[in-house]
């Protein structure tokens, strides 16, 4: 199907999945993803797939370890407090090299936070929120239409290296409704699952899925091995927009829709005559830091703008290095920066050169 | 000749690490016998769990997953609902499904998750070293109970078993003991049941079996088993709880 379709976020995200040939889905109800939840409990049943409502988000992830351990794709989506109940699961699922999708409809936090808008789980979702030494694949989509096809990628990324990954949006993402099209997603290789527990037939020795290793040299083998992947995720799958960053004096660095906030932002800037540019990561981890070092090179400063108290701008001043100046803007507890805002900040950073 | 004796192919050819005289051992071995006699080694996952059994993923031919601590029930739900058509088999220590696994648990066996759990009760975190489980008897010495469990501070043993029987979405429980010949020839016959109370698609199934840690207990594995005999069964009564027809 390729026509144009009005959607929400939330929904179209779930049809999409669906559409990847995710059929199964284990969730726990929380605002503001239940769109999610609710859209599964009637399409599922439909394409011969489970939706399963489990006791809490801990049983939800490991019904999600237990699913992608037998070779299902499979998928859970949360908000915020939900998504701290899941690092257990998360650390297990990376430790023992399962792909899956999580989703993390972000809310303003900590605790039980609010329900609006936010952009706090940064370090949780890109520092790994578990125990132990691992990542995430994270990927922020900025629009509905980016939601629908980053689904799909995630769905491969994931079984291409064998690793969890991670949507992150938010409320308004959740609910913004855009028209968008479920194109033919972009075919990859990749490698069958001869690791799952589907049961021996008697034709092969069994598979374990396991994260307990005893012996440090077993262990560390292990996690070398693993993070010989996570490189080649680095060297291979990083996503970013540039957008006016040659000649730009001032680069703004921000993703999701807080990045759409920018984009407006940089606009009524350059017809103010400064010249501004934008960095947008859609992937989070692995991180865009060879585009931000190379705009260091030209630009004057940095400008992070995230709906949180600065998190994604310590990502921003490692890859700059110590170059240029780094500076942050921000909204959070569910609070959306507006463009005027972020354009105040900019005439002050920019003041001097301007005048 | 005619072997009269040997390792149930379902066992893996592996020395187990269990200490002298748990009943451990005995038990992974009643499983392996059933689903050899079942035929159905190459259609089982098995669930292993946080606790001296953590490495049955070890021990058991077939294919088989490690839960995080008390999540093997859910683990064991995702596995199902992932291979409709397979056996999904749980294996748990008393800490494991009885307190930090409570709610996966209860709630697995609501469903009527398609399921067999085989849950051994020894009264003790055994990997640990021995701390208050929810199913230490009252007055009970353990290493986070040295004046023996009080009820006032640390509450009542916990029989799962009882409690679990009550929900509709059981349909096969029963309570077994790894203490004598007898009973554990009782113990097999339960575990087959289970197996083929999901073999039939009737719901959740979960043998408890009452065990032995003589390690914490600090006795000989002989003391042990009379132990069991003499302090557990009067709180753990042996028997049928449900059986859905
Ligand atoms: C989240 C978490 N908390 C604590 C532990 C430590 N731990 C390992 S085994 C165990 C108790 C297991 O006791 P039980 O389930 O009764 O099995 P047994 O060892 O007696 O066979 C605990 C608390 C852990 N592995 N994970
Ligand atoms: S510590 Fe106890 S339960 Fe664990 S292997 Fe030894 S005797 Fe068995």
């Amino acid at each position: 199907m390729s026509e144009k379709v009005l959607m929400k976020g939330n929904e179209a995200l779930a049809e999409a999945a669906i559409r990847a040939g995710c059929r199964l889905f284990f969730g726990y109800p929380i605002t503001p993803q239940t769109e999610v939840s609710a859209y599964m409990s009637k399409r599922m049943p439909q394409v011969d797939g489970l939706f399963l409502q489990a006791e809490s988000e801990v049983a939800a992830i490991n019904m999600v370890y237990g699913a992608a351990g037998a070779g299902a794709r499979v998928m859970t989506s949360s908000s915020s407090p939900g998504i701290s109940l899941k690092q257990e699961g998360i650390s297990y699922i990376a430790a023992s090299d399962l792909p899956c999708l999580v989703v993390n409809i972000v809310r303003g936090g900590p605790g039980l936070g609010g329900i609006q808008p936010a952009q706090s789980d940064y370090f949780q979702a890109v520092k790994g929120g578990g125990h132990g030494d691992y990542h995430l694949v994270v990927l922020a989509p900025a629009s509905v239409q980016e939601l629908v096809d980053l689904t799909a990628e995630a769905f491969d990324i994931g079984d291409m290296y064998r690793v969890p990954v991670m949507i992150m949006g938010d409320g308004m993402l959740g609910q913004m409704m855009e028209p968008i099209t479920f194109g033919e997603p972009k075919k990859r290789n990749l490698p069958e699952k001869t690791w799952a527990t589907t049961g021996t037939a008697m034709q092969r020795k069994k598979n374990v899925v396991n994260s307990l290793y005893l012996t440090p040299e077993e262990l560390e083998e292990l996690n070398n091995e693993r993070a010989k992947r996570y490189a080649a995720i680095e060297e291979n799958e990083v996503k970013v927009e540039l957008q006016q960053v040659e000649d730009a004096d001032l680069v703004l660095v921000a993703y999701g829709v807080t990045a759409r906030i920018a984009k407006t932002a940089a606009a009524i800037a350059r017809e103010k005559g400064m010249k501004v540019g934008l960095i947008r990561p859609i992937t989070l981890w692995p991180f865009p830091k060879k585009e931000i070092a190379n705009a260091a090179k030209s630009a004057k400063c940095f400008l992070t703008v995230e709906m949180s108290q600065g998190q994604m701008v310590e990502d921003v001043r490692l890859a700059v290095n110590g170059a240029k100046p780094v500076h942050f803007y921000g909204r959070n507890g569910g609070i959306v920066p507006t463009p005027d805002e972020i354009v105040k900040e900019m005439e002050k950073l920019l003041g001097g050169a301007n005048e | 000749m005619k072997k009269v004796f040997e390792r149930p192919h379902a066992l893996s050819d592996v020395t187990l690490h269990y200490c002298p005289g748990c009943t451990h051992g005995i038990v992974h071995r009643l499983v392996a016998e059933v689903i050899d006699e079942l035929g159905i080694e190459g259609n089982t996952v098995g669930i292993a769990s946080v606790g001296c059994s953590v490495f049955s993923y070890n021990y058991f031919e077939c294919d088989m997953q490690e839960a995080a601590h008390g999540r093997a029930p859910a683990v064991a739900t995702g596995v199902k609902r992932a291979l409709r058509d397979k056996i999904v088999f749980t294996y748990q220590g008393d800490g494991d499904l009885a307190a930090i696994g409570t709610a996966e648990t209860v709630h697995a066996a609501t469903r009527g998750e398609n399921i067999t759990v085989i849950f051994i009760n020894n009264t003790t975190y055994g990997m640990t070293g021995g701390q208050m489980a929810p199913t230490t008897l009252v007055g009970q010495v353990t290493q986070t109970t040295p004046y023996g469990r009080k009820t006032e501070t640390q509450g009542y043993p916990i029989n799962m078993s009882e409690m679990l029987a009550t929900l509709e979405g059981t349909a096969y429980i029963e309570r077994v003991a790894a203490d004598s010949v007898q009973h554990i020839r009782a113990a097999k016959k339960a575990i087959k049941k289970a197996f083929e109370t999901q073999i039939a698609g009737k719901g959740f199934s979960m043998v408890e079996v009452l065990s032995t840690c003589p390690t914490n207990w600090g006795l000989s594995p002989a003391e042990s088993m009379q132990w069991l005999r003499d302090n557990m069964i009067p709180q753990y009564p042996l028997g049928v709880f449900k059986e859905k027809e």
